[in-house]
């Protein structure tokens, strides 16, 4: 088997008394879409938290690449190839979708310190910009003002500034949140494309795009996994039933 | 051209007529109000580096501003007395040249704002406003117990300072210098916030940058600019005092930046001009004219978020 692009070795995390993460393992291989389910209030948070440097773990370790991260800031994650998208929107609403993007080059040059020269001038990161733009779609909609778009062109963008960056993994915190069902469906096939650039750790409610992309699936209930497999046997364990999908459809 | 550009021509070409008139007119008083005008315009906006572009809100940049007046200060009360600054290590004499005390002026403010902005970024929203408050009165009470450099008097100095090449103490030459250093400022500003340095300043850490780090580099350029204008406030009056580092200047240069409209290149501009205008021809009226600011800056809050510019150019519009 090959070697994980990411994985967590036994994190926990407690918040007081609550057991948020217990000795958590997952990992996520090449070429994969690995999706994390489980109900509100499972720990799928915090293990985004914790995966992504929002959060440090009490115990255990993360990896990327099998170098260990657990003690490197969300920023410099996101430098060493964690590609992250945000529940809530993390774009400049005010500035138009190249800005954005370029944006996301910058990050990836990690040079900011330019205090004189437009930015939009810039070739190298204007040309990282749209060639991102161009992947996910967007590059007619470059001189738009980010809030003039659509919920799900958003989305798209937000793919797009963690393109920029390169990533190795991605971790997507509910891409499909506030897409109606068309937006769902172009997004999973968008997801679908995306997975051969670099594996995708999903955390979505939607359970038809999760059937429909995910590789394998863990259930995360009260901070454990109490499953992990593929999508068949993830549906017919009597456990995750239980726990999370109720009756049988 | 749209109308913010426009708008803020018509600003521009204002500070060139109103103080050309009044040296036709022969009207001194006016060309000094014009001054104070750019000066406080100046400090502003540096502010507005920090609260426009950074989104930093400052309640402490009378710090800034106090540490400009007290370096144009104690350097010219030093040469005015022919006395030394300092004996030892080595001989450091006061200085009647404005350049030498712009510089010592805006270094002595980089590393305040350094220092502040190291312990008070670790914080946000209110707890920012109240550290940032606390480090300006830090400076104020220190000042008034600073009996050496006159305490809570403040000093006096007798003739303005040199500028090679100008005769300061002519109203017109001394606000034309001032106008420049505020037209070179807002340059820096423009190139600043299109440059990559301003658009990271919107950043999150989703793209893999600092946040810490460029919002303090963005404090200590506002808080070095906003020192730069203590230094030329300083100058105007040929007084220094504690009130430069008061927290009723502080929300003073908050005030300019919000009714000139915050973020926006010229808000400080905007705001500096009807601040001095509404001082100067209410404060005439009445003495309880801040009564009326404030109610100008409670519709400007509720009813128009672009302050001034915003009110007068519409919604920003920032691009080509």
């Amino acid at each position: 088997m090959t070697d994980p692009v990411l994985a967590t070795h036994g994190i926990s995390k407690s918040f007081g008394a609550l057991k948020a993460s217990s000795d958590i393992s997952i990992t996520l291989r090449p070429g994969e879409i690995h999706a994390i389910i489980g109900p509100n209030g499972a720990g799928k948070s915090t293990l985004i938290g914790q995966i992504c440097g929002a959060l440090t773990p009490d115990a255990g370790r993360v990896e990327l690449m099998g170098r260990d991260v657990t003690a490197l800031t969300p920023a410099q994650r996101a430098r060493a190839g964690l590609g992250r998208t945000f529940q809530i929107s993390a774009l400049a609403m005010e500035d138009t979708v190249l800005e954005n993007a370029i944006l996301g080059a910058l990050g990836a040059s990690a040079r900011p310190w330019r205090f004189w020269a437009s930015a939009l001038g810039d070739k190298s990161l204007r040309q990282r910009a749209e060639a991102a733009l161009e992947r996910v779609g967007l590059a007619d909609a470059r001189a738009k003002r980010c809030a003039d778009l659509s919920h799900g062109e958003r989305r798209q963008l937000e793919v797009a500034l963690a393109l920029t960056l390169s990533p190795r993994a991605f971790v997507m915190d509910e891409p499909m949140a506030g897409l109606g069902a068309a937006g769902s469906k172009e997004m999973t096939g968008f997801l679908d494309g995306l997975r051969q650039q670099a594996p995708i750790l999903l955390v979505e409610h939607d359970m038809d795009a999760v059937f429909a992309l995910a590789d394998r699936i863990s259930v995360l209930v009260y901070g454990t996994v109490i499953a992990s497999g593929s999508v068949a046997e993830i549906r017919s364990d009597p456990e995750v039933r239980a726990a999370y999908l109720g009756d049988p459809a | 051209m749209n109308r913010e550009t426009l708008f803020n021509a018509a600003l521009l070409l204002g500070l060139i007529a109103v103080p050309a008139w009044a040296v036709i007119a022969d009207e001194p008083f006016t060309i000094t109000l014009a001054t104070r005008a750019v000066i406080l315009a100046l400090a502003a906006a540096g502010l507005n580096i920090a609260l426009g572009i950074g989104g930093l809100v400052s309640l402490g940049h009378a710090v800034f501003f106090g540490i400009g007046g007290y370096a144009m200060g104690i350097l010219a009360y030093h040469a005015q007395s022919y006395s030394s600054l300092m004996d030892w290590p080595l001989v450091i004499e006061g200085t009647k040249s404005m350049p030498v005390i712009w510089i010592v002026a805006m270094i002595v403010s980089a590393l305040a704002a350094l220092v502040i902005g190291v312990l008070s970024l670790r914080t946000t929203g209110a707890y920012f406003i109240m550290i940032t408050l606390a480090f300006g009165q830090m400076f104020y009470y220190f000042a008034i117990s600073w009996s050496a450099y006159g305490g809570e008097d403040g000093m006096s100095i007798y003739v303005r300072n040199d500028f090679p090449g100008l005769n300061t103490l002519v109203p017109i030459q001394f606000y034309g210098l001032c106008l420049v250093v505020l037209l070179l400022v807002l340059l820096l500003s423009a190139r600043l916030r299109r440059a990559p340095f301003g658009l990271a300043l919107d950043s999150a850490q989703a793209v893999g940058l600092d946040p810490m780090r460029l919002k303090l580099v963005a404090f200590v350029i506002s808080g070095v600019i906003t020192g730069l204008a203590g230094a030329l406030y300083a100058d105007l009056n040929r007084f220094v005092s504690p009130t430069m580092f008061s927290w009723q200047l502080s929300g003073e240069l908050m005030v300019l930046v919000i009714l000139g409209g915050v973020g926006r290149l010229f808000g400080p501009v905007a705001g500096a001009v009807a601040f001095v205008a509404l001082e100067h021809f209410l404060g005439g009226l009445t003495e309880f004219w801040h009564i009326f600011l404030g109610l100008i800056l409670l519709a400007v809050v509720m009813f128009a978020r672009g302050g001034l510019t915003g009110l007068i150019a519409g919604r920003e519009l920032r691009h080509d």
